[in-house]
């Protein structure tokens, strides 16, 4: 009873969603929209393209345009990775063993399968300004071959600190990328580095850096969630 | 472009249904399953709506790590009961 | 098509808050709610079928042939805060079992 009850109330909101939305001014219908009366036609406009010098135009809304809500984002993630920690870490903590024994088979195999994963997380990361992908599914790649790791090997423990000073290191460095466009430009996040043709590797100024050091952050701040996760207290096993 | 009409109502449909089994589940582990099975049905939505960046996105983080997260969660808490 | 079914998909999300007592199943059911919302999100930028994805080729001109890139952009950086916010939620659930030894709620409100 309790249950109709909730399913007729929130058909009955989405309905109401539906028919606020069906085709007013302010929201079109689907697939007839107009790029030109919104802001993304000014994105689109060739020559804040060449200014930027990203093919990937996503990735030139990301770092170029709104390098500074990245920032927070990034931020945002760091926050939960540190809240994460702060719940689950402790001071002596050991592995979650689980159930099967990998054998040795399984363990080479997964190294070089390893290899395969970061590889292309990593070319996925590099031509973030050229083709779909760039540093935020490269760095969970990265942090998913070190669960493959996780899960190959039953005595496997990530080097934690190590990570810790990446993720430090890379976020430091994102900041003072920015605060070189100071010196060398008017503004914070300033594209100061030379554009280049579009479509080249090396082009779009300081894109590419930025997106490396957000996939390094990325990936190592998801790899220590994922460590805390598989990790828990000693003492009360014993 | 008709096949890409058929496409996203089937798509439609499917998220639907497999959201409501994700939802009324008996099982957690079922439940986290389908979720992860969402996830890969919205990477097909987000193809068909021309979003390649997102879409790569949500297959490795939607239906890789979060089902990882969930399911280490589950399995750790296995582990205490049988204790 | 798909902005009806995510629309619903949201709804269903929050149909699952309703009725659901375990917190990994109050959990699941923000999940879905948040797939909703992206895929909402995503299907107010689609400019209708002719249009490519925002990738400019040298073989092109720029004209309005995209769909919308800015939402691409913040449903991109929004997936990535949705499994740190999961995380926390697990987290949090796992030491709730600590304490309660048990995930739904009712039993918990007992024990206490």
């Amino acid at each position: 009873m309790k249950k109709l009850f909730g399913l007729l109330i929130t058909f009955a909101l989405g309905l109401v969603i539906i028919l606020a939305l069906d085709n007013t001014v302010n929201f079109p219908r689907f697939g007839e929209v107009n790029l030109s009366e919104r802001i993304s036609g000014l994105y689109l406009s060739e020559t804040n393209v060449e200014e930027v010098g990203s093919a990937n135009l996503v990735t030139s809304i990301v770092l170029g345009f709104r390098t500074f809500d990245t920032l927070g984002e990034v931020t945002v993630l760091f926050i939960s990775s540190l809240g994460v920690a702060f719940i689950l870490g402790g001071t002596k903590q050991k592995r979650l063993d689980l159930k099967f024994k990998p054998n040795f088979m399984l363990r080479v195999g997964s190294n070089i399968l390893l290899v395969i994963i970061l590889i292309t997380s990593f070319y996925i990361i590099l031509h973030g300004h050229l083709s779909p992908g760039g540093g935020f599914p490269g760095g969970a790649m990265i942090a998913s071959s070190v669960l493959l790791l996780y899960l190959a090997d039953d005595r496997f423990r990530s080097n934690i600190k190590g990570f810790k000073v990446l993720e430090g290191v890379a976020g430091s460095l994102f900041v003072v990328i920015g605060l070189l466009g100071l010196v060398f430009a008017t503004a914070f996040f300033a594209n100061y580095l030379p554009t280049g043709i579009i479509g080249n590797l090396l082009s779009a100024g300081i894109i590419p850096i930025l997106y490396v050091l957000v996939g390094l952050k990325v990936g190592s701040e998801i790899a220590g969630i994922i460590d805390n996760f598989l990790t828990e207290e000693e003492e009360e096993i014993a | 472009m008709i096949f890409f009409d058929y496409l996203s109502i089937v798509v439609s449909v499917l998220l639907l249904v497999i959201a409501f089994f994700a939802i009324n589940s008996k099982k957690l582990i079922n439940s986290v399953l389908f979720l992860s099975a969402l996830s890969m049905v919205a990477v097909v939505a987000f193809i068909i709506m021309r979003a390649p960046d997102v879409a790569i996105t949500e297959a490795v983080i939607g239906s890789g790590l979060v089902t990882a997260l969930f399911v280490f969660t589950l399995l750790s808490v296995k582990r205490r009961e049988l204790k | 098509m798909i902005q009806y079914a995510s629309i619903f998909l949201f709804v269903l999300g929050l149909y699952g808050l309703f009725i659901n007592k375990n917190v990994i199943k109050l959990i699941v059911s923000l999940n879905v709610m948040e797939i909703g919302l992206f895929i909402f999100i995503i299907s107010i930028g689609y400019v209708g079928d002719d249009a490519l994805a925002p990738i400019i080729s040298s073989t092109q001109d720029l004209a309005l042939i995209y769909v919308d890139p800015l939402p691409q952009a913040l449903v991109l950086t929004a997936i990535v805060i949705g499994v740190g916010t999961t995380a926390l939620a697990l987290a949090l659930a796992k030491s709730i079992y600590n304490t309660y030894h048990t995930f739904d709620l009712d039993e918990m409100e007992e024990s206490a």
